[in-house]
């Protein structure tokens, strides 16, 4: 039985913690607004450019003047993974989420015979799965710094990323994010960004006005977007990340907040109970001194 | 035949601009052009240079870097590397942006050496953004 000191500080220090995860909470609150926000503005553009890539994509088709970028190396041997997470923990299972789909995929494809390589991006997801796939990392951008994702940081990951496509270090690439549904369903996905998957529904859903003229031609073009293509991809999973992220924070502050205040209940009843059983026992002590006199 | 056209900006990380236009003046890779409403489908690469669009409202300016358009009988989409309205142009981003170009040149001539394809590409794209800034009064240096 602790004795009523003991339960006064542990009340204090419980209170004190309730403090600080009410106050990530509101930061969180205000930082998801913002992050939503580019999230939200970023989409119009992936949207439109999926959509021209589609077009452009069914017009190359299966043509074996078309890039690698498009068409694959011919081979699927050498997987990268590009586990994009959070800088700092605290969020709920964001990370962990990201960091297990990402660890069940490449587990699969060891299993298959294939080569797995790994880039990770933020700190937290390259803490989570380095016991397991620490061999196989090859290299980590620190986005600490980062303050607003800019599409100019996406590009230089994208830039490092197609270096080593081009020095034929992999095959197919693929990112891990999580995608950002709303303030509690974050959603961990896994998208193809090498060979360019073309987008389900797009491309053959307009046939009719598909004689487009391409200037200067298609294979210029594709030339240009594809490695673009694979950008855009990184800025729109950084960005639903970030949106995720802060999600996930707030929800994961609001319910320590909500266990502090219970916690600090049920303290606060055994505190007074004890308080009462002390009394109790003084008093019992008085009268029986007096019945004995 | 309809008198205007959808016409968007967009740049990864906004969208800039979503108007009806009447008329849009592009900076293609090969040369400006002006897309009319019931414009042929097309798709072009641009180049760095100054994006005009008129509208009711009156003509809007942008200042694009690169990126393509997409054209299309029912909407115009501009797809922008980058994109700012002309007015918040200055100097500084001029020069910042110029520099990019160089180190993109610098890069090029050094990894690429005996492909002059590459090397080519970013001349251009540098003596673009050079020509652009003398468009609309800013100095490349």
């Amino acid at each position: 039985m602790p004795s009523l000191k003991d339960l006064k500080t542990r009340i204090e220090s419980v209170k004190s913690t309730r403090k600080i995860t009410k106050a990530m909470q509101m930061v969180a609150a205000a930082k998801l607004r913002r992050a939503q926000e580019a999230a939200e503005m970023s989409r119009p553009y992936t949207e439109r450019f999926n959509h021209v890539m589609g077009k452009l994509a069914a017009t190359m088709g299966d043509n074996e003047s078309a890039p690698k970028l498009l068409r694959g190396t011919g081979s699927d041997q050498t997987h990268l993974l590009v586990v994009m997470t959070a800088e700092r923990g605290l969020c709920g299972g964001f990370n962990g989420n990201i960091a297990k789909l990402a660890r069940a995929e490449a587990q699969k494809l060891i299993a298959e015979g294939k080569t797995v390589k790994i880039i990770t991006v933020g700190k937290k997801g390259r803490d989570a799965i380095k016991r397991d796939l620490g061999d196989h990392f090859i290299h980590h951008v620190d986005m600490t710094e980062v303050k607003n994702v800019g599409y100019a940081d996406a590009q230089s990951i994208a830039a490092g990323i197609l270096d080593r496509f081009d020095a034929g270090e992999f095959d197919v690439a693929k990112i891990f994010f999580s995608e950002f549904q709303n303030v509690v369903t974050q959603i961990p996905t896994m998208q193809q960004v090498i060979p360019f998957d073309v987008p389900a529904g797009e491309g053959d859903a307009d046939d009719a006005d598909s004689f487009y003229d391409y200037e200067p031609d298609e294979a210029a073009i594709l030339a240009q977007l594809l490695p673009r293509a694979v950008a855009t991809a990184l800025f729109a999973g950084l960005l639903e990340n970030g949106a995720s992220e802060q999600g996930a924070r707030m929800s994961a502050m609001d319910n320590a907040t909500r266990n502090a205040g219970e916690m600090i209940d049920k303290l606060t009843i055994q505190f007074n109970r004890s308080r009462q059983a002390v009394i109790t026992n003084e008093l019992i002590e008085i009268i029986s001194g007096a019945e004995a006199l | 035949m309809a008198d205007t056209v959808q016409f968007d900006l967009v740049s990864p990380e906004r969208l800039l601009s979503s108007v009806e236009a009447k008329e849009v003046q592009i900076p293609g890779a090969e040369g400006d052009m002006t897309a009319l409403p019931d414009h042929a489908p097309l798709i072009t690469t641009l180049r760095p240079g100054i994006l005009k669009v008129t509208s009711d409202k009156g003509v809007d300016e942008y200042v694009v870097t690169g990126g393509f358009a997409e054209i299309s009988p029912n909407g115009i989409s501009v797809l922008a590397e980058q994109a700012l309205p002309k007015g918040d142009m200055t100097q500084e981003r001029m020069t910042e942006m110029v520099d990019a170009a160089k180190a993109t040149l610098a890069k090029a001539q050094e990894t690429f050496v005996n492909e002059p394809g590459p090397v080519d590409d970013a001349a251009k794209l540098l003596s673009d953004m050079v020509a652009m800034g003398g468009e609309i009064g800013l100095t490349a240096n």
